[in-house]
């Protein structure tokens, strides 16, 4: 039974709130799944919640986790108490700032959500790479392995590191426990107060900087004492675990929760130990109970305290009957004899084991690997470790979770081992992110964890996509605390919120015999059976699963909630779940309602809830299905038949959420991946399909240029190819002189459109009898799919791709007519960045290479399971890749860097091998200009000949020359990135790349503000929006980083709006990829995160031109006359006027309407001043004159 | 002796019969203020729109969940944020505000689109000190199959709903376009109603004829406009028992004039205020008593429906067609 006071939250919010008590300043920066414990504090501040001093903690966004630990131990060293929180790649940013914090014996906590560090492959999710890549700064190390514990060590941390001045990182698993919902007793502030003793703070305090007593920190110290220096600390070091341990015994005096540096759990006779930190350790603990109540001898040592390692307090936790060791890593180094708990479990038992146990021989160490990257550590695998262990010779190194083809280092285990005991409620919901069901499951686990003597956890799954994407949400309610964090593979309750789901995924894998089968769906309880695949009614039958449906959007619809059935879905799983009286739970859910939304002035909503609720269950039914399987419907297939072997049998398992079933021999060793795999994957997520009026149309491509995910497309074609066209195929007479008696036409890939609506909006063509109709429409999918399924099909493989020579490549029409390499990504709907993306790929995709810094781009780029960039038909497209989110610009001027030396390479081979290759192909090889089209495609040709010639010659010279000759095909390189890049965390790696003079092409996704991770403010950021961490609507100026580009006078600078003027955005990239120097394009890219219905994103684009928010410009160092233009009007409407149609400034109005006038007027008269200086600045004639006006305005220096 | 133009609407005393209708000025407490400097009797306050109170709820509802809790990068896009301004709150806080502003009574005015929407937002401005209520009843009956009956019958449950539940008095104000609107007005008092304003001018639907689209467009009135209301009034004059307002097309003391002497208690104005300022107030009061001295009225009092259709010596007048009685007079005239 549950006593003290229970509330129920997230890993992050626990530990969120020590930090908020306990510190005076934070400096952060967003990273996953860091940031809600930065955004939390700022939160609080920002409503004005006090720290244990009685204080406002202020807290700050820096530039970069580097910027975050500089601004942080600038606060340590003046006298405040200091944190940051991070993970990752963020954590190593850290690292100089850490070596420093440590060595001056600085006490502060850093908070790690335990993440994945980048290395083949970005991941987001959880595993100790990153914790494991900081042993040597010198930091302590406290692990937290649950939610309580994220709380609870949090507070020994900070205690801790006052005491005994060593700096502490305390860590948990990003994600499992970082956003695992799960009812934990907390802590009050008096207890935070007790357990900080104010003698350390004063201690701290007296040891910063102060000119009043002056000292010197941070020397240049010689050979002769750094070393003594550096042991000078031992002393710390050595006193640090006893300081641990005794603030956890003074911990839990005061709580009743005891933690010890290694704490033990199982049999005192124990033959087999797993050591074990972090989630894992609860996985462990729950299998230990279950084979010691099997009459097994096991045991597990949860390690809390890992730096400094105390050798004789891990030993003394063994039992002294304890044979086999397997120390667990959630981290892999690769080439080390193991893992680094593995060398020190190793290391410790043999130093103190004799100590420990004289008489006991010493037990045998064996290392394993779990987990990365979030992988699965669940109680069958524990059980499958200790199996191995009672082997005669288990392996010394091993790892467990994954099937290791290749190695064979994997353990088998048995996946029906369980340790799930019945009396507890296991339910796993699938639901897509837009219909609520993540939050009516963590408001379910919150109504039990805070109202009822039970305890509940909740952790989610998420997609990949970001448009249409799938949640999967698992709940445990049982009458005990829930120690393991695994997912649920056993549901007693399975609930599909999305009726499509049952043809794309195996929903129904994990509910076992008699589990309850929810499901949302459009037929009633008698029509249902029918209209579910075969598959599913095989399954539902084998396992006599009890079937009941609900037509929730039915019940959402008429209470007026959109596509909202969370309060529906969830009224029904208490009703059929039972684990609460139903109107007990339905006055919760109410109670909830009221909580969620009456603080955000909803009454409308709460009513419609309300409402919403209270008819739920009378559109629940159950269905009494026959034994026998009588659908003619089937599952799916993840992938068609015909993809390539690599798509269907790997990619596809991913995609069908199969993916952890692929052995290593199925996976790329080194993270390469082919392109163009997003063609096979057809999510067919769209209700409406845009259809083509080939009557209407004028033909201006402006659908095809804004679509977002390159599923309208265009194409021109002789008459000829229109045979054998599928019946209902539509073309016209092409309207042009360039391609006369040619055909043309508009045609919609229907299973990749996301249904955005974002082209019916670009569409000028309206129907004059009936001018809603357009020359495209958004339909109904249903009717419209099997037709426009085959004339895809017909458009994409049977028309062939226009010439490019042929085209007018400068208009938007010509411009669409080029072949997307950029198809169908995972982007939201509507996104506003990957039409910019798309249409450079379609200029210059061919010859591309993109350098993309980490953020959204590199998300709906490269994310798996499929890849969007894609290929000609004849196989040549944009290679990209991803290697930071602060390098992209030097990434990329790496390639270019390499390509010229390789360029230049190739040319002195040539000159090497021109008596045998002759003097016009070498010559015609490197004269070519490589200007035009048809230059490139001569280019292609004489490549072609050379390496034909090559063949033929037998010289290492003419075989080096024949691997780089591709070299000789002119490149355009490019970094693309989003406005964090740009504007923060990798502006200084631009503007170097910008002053370098190369020529390379960054193209900025300018969403002004950090979209990728939820909203963050960047310095892009405009004045007077609403953003995480400019929660009071951001009070400076937007950065003017076109401005700072041009005072350089050799940077191509264009600022484009694609919903605005799309012909100058199409120019000012031609122009800006034309300029062989360095290239800066700022384009506006409308986002999710300015609070508005994506189909408007345009209309929203246009504005900000319109009032001047975004003036459009171009400056073109070639144009000695008159190098800057001004290429929009002058503000015609107020700043006003466009802000409050966007959230994130009208949140503004409705929460702070003083401070929004205040701003709104601000940001107009920024608007106006910048106007001014642009105007100025475009009337000015030469490129001199401008840059002394620019060098006047910006204060920077001229570099010509 | 100077004239009285004192007057009673809704049981309330006014100073004079020039009333300010609901319009954007009266959002502005500075505004409020200076149309009592100027004179005006008293003041409708803009609606407030139920509608509007909804739809920005809902609006920032999804903001706050749009793309929320769909990828694990940005589970949300916002931080979360109290007390938004969606609500009734403010304009309750105008009414206080006003209350304390001006001496002149306040009559808050209310659109709302649901029943219990009607009653609780006209409870909370009775409690925010309001004088006085104005229904702003908005129903365009575009549902063809939807007879005039039931369009009557809401708006006189409507009235039976918000009369349960304020105390303070109520006035409807109503739009021109029905078929029998003495029978309406009849049914509205009974149902509770103090007083009728007639009529309401609404938003009107124009057409872009460059873009091909339809756009809302509200154009500010003119003398002529008050004409309908005119005849109206003059109508319903004394026989119904509530309080009469003329509102629409008042530009000058010539248009009060005639709204008084057909019957209204007050006439109200926002085109013109629009268009010349607040001055014209004092402008209008001071031809209004100029005109009653050289026309011998002594009071407003004196003049109120002395043209109505009961008082006037050719009763038959409202009633006629427009067309015949113009055309006649017209050449009459000429001849």
């Amino acid at each position: 039974m549950k006593s003290g006071k229970f509330v129920t939250l997230e890993g992050n919010e626990a530990a969120a709130a020590i930090a908020h008590l306990c510190n005076e300043v934070m400096a952060i920066y967003p990273i996953t799944p860091s940031s809600t414990l930065g955004e939390l504090p700022d939160e609080w501040a920002a409503k004005g919640r006090k720290n244990i001093f009685g204080v406002v903690p202020t807290v700050v966004e820096m530039q970069s986790e580097a910027g975050a630990a500089g601004a942080v131990h600038g606060a340590l060293q003046a006298g405040a108490l200091g944190a940051t929180f991070t993970a990752s790649q963020g954590l190593l940013l850290m690292i100089p700032n850490m070596f420093k914090i440590a060595g001056e014996l600085t006490p502060t906590v850093f908070h790690v959500t335990a993440r994945t560090v980048a290395t083949h492959a970005l991941s987001i999710f959880g595993d100790h790479s990153d914790v494991m890549a900081i042993r040597s700064t010198g930091w302590a190390m406290l692990a937290a392995g649950s939610v309580q514990e994220a709380q609870d060590l949090a507070l020994v941390a900070y205690a801790a590191s006052l005491e005994s001045r060593i700096p502490f990182v305390h860590f948990y698993d990003g994600f499992r426990i970082s956003h695992e919902v799960n009812c934990i007793e907390v802590l009050d502030e008096e207890q935070v107060r007790a357990m900080l003793d104010p003698e350390h703070i004063r201690a701290h305090r007296l040891r910063a900087m102060n000119p009043e007593r002056p000292v010197l920190r941070g020397t240049a110290q010689n050979p002769d004492v750094f070393f003594q220096s550096r042991e000078a600390c031992n002393p710390f070091y050595f006193r640090c675990p006893e300081i641990v341990q005794k603030v956890m015994d003074k911990f839990a005096r005061l709580t009743g929760r005891q933690y010890h540096l290694f704490d033990y759990v199982g049999a005192p006779d124990a033959d087999r130990v797993i050591v074990i930190m972090s989630s894992g350790g609860g996985v462990v603990e729950e299998t230990v109970e279950k084979l010691l109540g099997e009459g097994e001898r096991v045991g597990v040592v949860k390690v809390r305290l890992f730096r400094p390692f105390d050798a004789q307090a891990f030993v003394r936790s063994l039992p002294k009957t304890v044979q086999v060791i397997a120390a667990m890593d959630r981290t892999k180094e690769p080439g080390a004899i193991g893992e680094p708990l593995y060398l020190d479990v190793v290391a410790a038992v043999t130093e103190k084991w004799a100590e420990h146990a004289p008489d006991r021989p010493m037990p045998l160490v064996i290392g394993g690997r779990y987990g990365l990257s979030s992988k699965e550590f669940t109680p069958a695998m524990a059980a499958g470790i200790f199996e191995e262990m009672k082997k005669a010779k288990p392996r010394r190194h091993f790892t467990i979770g994954i099937e290791d083809d290749v190695t064979h280092l994997s353990l088998p285990y048995d996946p029906s081992f369980s340790t799930e005991a019945p009396d507890v409620t296991r339910a796993v919901f699938f639901g897509l992110g837009a219909d609520g069901t993540v939050g009516s499951v963590r408001n379910t686990c919150k109504i039990i964890g805070e109202n009822t003597p039970l305890y509940a956890q909740a952790y989610f799954v998420y997609d990949s996509r970001k448009a249409g994407s799938l949640t999967t949400s698992h709940l445990r309610i049982s009458p005990r605390p829930i120690k393991g964090s695994y997912l649920v593979s056993r549901a007693n309750f399975v609930g599909c919120h999305q009726f499509v789901f049952l043809e794309r995924f195996d929903v129904l894998s994990m509910a076992e015999p008699g589990a309850i089968f929810l499901l949302n769906s459009p037929f009633t309880a008698e029509e249902v059976w029918d209209q579910i695949p075969a598959e599913v009614q095989e399954e539902i039958i084998r396992k006599k699963l009890r079937f009941w449906v609900v037509d929730a959007y039915r019940v959402a619809r008429e209470a007026q909630l959109g596509v909202r059935i969370n309060t529906i879905m969830q009224v029904c799983f208490f009703k059929l779940s039972g684990v609460l009286p139903i109107e007990e739970a339905v006055q919760h859910i109410k109670d909830a309602i009221v909580a969620t939304y009456g603080k955000k002035g909803g009454s409308a909503i709460i009513e419609r809830n309300f409402a919403a609720v209270d008819r739920a269950l009378d559109a629940l039914a159950e269905v009494q299905y026959p034994q026998q399987i009588t659908s003619k419907k089937h599952r799916v297939p993840p992938v068609p038949e015909d993809a390539p072997e690599f798509v269907k049998k790997v990619l596809g398992k991913m995609i069908a959420n199969k993916g952890d079933e692929l052995p290593v021999s199925a996976l790329p060793v080194d993270g390469t991946y082919p392109t163009g795999t997003t063609r096979y994957e057809k999510r067919s997520i769209a209700l409406e399909i845009p259809i083509w009026d080939s009557e209407l149309c004028t033909q201006c491509g402006f659908c095809a240029l804004v679509c977002p995910h390159g599923c309208i497309r265009m194409k021109v074609y002789p008459p000829a190819v229109l045979e054998g066209a599928p019946l209902g195929f539509k073309s016209a007479d092409y309207r042009g002189k360039e391609f006369a008696g040619w055909k043309f036409t508009v045609q919609v890939a229907p299973d990749d459109c996301t249904g955005c609506g974002l082209c019916v909006q670009a569409c000028p063509a309206k129907d004059k009898q009936v001018p809603k109709h357009k020359a495209i429409d958004m339909l109904s999918k249903f009717e419209h799919l099997d037709r426009e399924r085959a004339c895809w099909d017909f458009f994409f493989n049977k028309i062939p791709d226009v010439d490019r020579e042929q085209v007018k490549i400068d208009t938007i029409k010509g411009s669409q007519l080029l072949l997307p390499l950029f198809e169908f990504s995972g982007a939201c709907a509507g996104c506003g960045e990957t039409p910019y993306v798309k249409l450079v790929t379609q200029l210059f995709g061919d010859r591309m290479m993109i350098a993309n810094a980490t953020g959204c781009s590199s998300i709906y780029g490269g994310n798996l399971p499929c890849t969007p960039y894609c290929t000609t038909p004849d196989g040549r497209g944009p290679t990209w890749s991803n290697s930071l989110f602060e390098d992209a610009a030097e990434f990329g001027f790496g390639f270019r860097l390499a390509v010229d030396q390789t360029v230049e390479y190739c040319h002195e081979l040539l000159r090497r091998l021109t008596g045998q290759l002759g003097d016009n192909l070498v010559s015609a090889l490197i004269t070519n200009p490589q200007e035009t089209e048809g230059d490139i495609r001569r280019q292609r040709e004489l490549v072609a000949e050379l390496k034909r010639r090559l063949a033929e010659i037998d010289s290492e010279d003419a075989r080096n020359l024949h691997a780089v000759a591709d070299f000789l095909i002119r490149r355009s390189i490019w970094s693309f990135g989003g406005d964090g890049w740009a504007y923060d965390i990798g502006f200084g790696g631009l503007d170097h790349v910008l002053a370098s003079g190369r020529d390379i092409n960054l193209l900025v996704l300018d969403t002004e503000v950090y979209s990728n991770t939820g909203g963050q403010s960047s310095k892009s950021t405009p004045r007077g929006a609403v953003a995480k961490f400019a929660a009071a609507g951001k009070a400076g100026r937007k950065k003017d980083l076109g401005l700072m580009a041009m005072s350089y006078g050799n940077v191509f600078v264009g600022q484009i709006a694609l919903g605005a003027n799309p012909v100058h955005a199409l120019r000012t990239i031609i122009a800006a990829e034309s300029y062989r120097g360095p290239s800066l394009i700022i384009a506006l890219s409308h986002c999710i995160g300015w609070g508005i219905d994506m189909v408007t994103g345009l209309d929203q684009q246009k504005e900000a031109v319109a009032c001047g928010a975004w003036p459009l410009y171009h400056y073109d160092p070639r144009d000695k006359e008159h190098p800057f233009h001004l290429d929009s009007k002058p503000p015609s409407m107020p700043f006003k006027n466009f802000a409050v149609k966007q959230a994130r400034f009208a949140m503004l109005v409705r929460s702070k309407p003083d401070r929004a006038e205040q701003l709104f007027q601000q940001a107009q008269e920024d608007i106006w001043a910048r106007w001014r200086l642009y105007e100025a600045l475009a009337q000015l004639k030469g490129n001199g004159q401008f840059l002394e006006a620019v060098q006047a305005v910006s204060g920077s220096e001229v570099t010509t | 002796m100077p004239s009285d133009l004192s007057t009673t609407y809704l049981g309330m005393r006014l100073r004079n019969p020039l009333v300010v209708a609901a319009c954007t000025l009266c959002q502005e407490l500075d505004n409020l203020r200076r149309f009592e400097e100027a004179g005006a009797g008293a003041v409708v306050l803009h609606s407030l729109f139920e509608e509007q109170i909804e739809h920005d709820q809902t609006e920032f509802a999804m903001v706050q969940e749009y793309g929320a809790d769909s990828f694990a990068e940005a589970l949300s896009y916002f931080p979360s944020f109290e007390l938004f301004h969606t609500g009734p709150e403010e304009y309750l806080r105008h009414i206080e505000a006003a209350k304390k502003a001006v001496s002149i009574p306040i009559i808050a005015s209310l659109n709302g689109i649901t029943r219990g929407g009607w009653s609780r937002y006209a409870q909370l401005m009775e409690s925010a000190g309001a004088d006085a209520l104005e229904l702003n009843i908005y129903f365009v009956a575009a549902d063809c199959n939807m007879d005039g009956r039931e369009v009557e019958q809401r708006y006189i449950e409507l009235v039976q709903a918000v009369r349960e539940s304020i105390k303070i008095p109520l006035a409807v104000k109503l739009g021109s376009q029905f078929s029998s609107p003495g029978h309406l007005a009849r049914q509205l008092v009974e149902a509770g109603a103090d007083g009728l304003v007639l009529f309401n001018r609404f938003l009107q639907p124009d057409i872009d004829l460059d873009l091909l689209e339809v756009r809302p467009c509200l154009k500010l009135s003119t003398p002529l406009e008050s004409l309908v209301p005119l005849r109206w009034i003059a109508i319903l004059y004394g026989r119904v028992k509530c309080s009469l307002a003329l509102t629409s097309g008042i530009h000058s003391a010539q248009e009060l004039a005639k709204a008084i002497l057909a019957g209204a208690d007050v006439g109200m104005i926002a085109s013109v205020l629009y268009q010349e300022g607040f001055g014209v107030i004092g402008r209008i009061l001071t031809d209004l008593a100029a005109w009653m001295d050289e026309h011998e009225y002594p009071s407003v009092a004196a003049m109120k429906g002395a043209l109505s259709q009961q008082n006037c010596p050719d009763p038959a007048a409202f009633e006629r067609g427009n067309y015949m009685k113009a055309l006649v007079s017209y050449t009459g005239r000429l001849i």
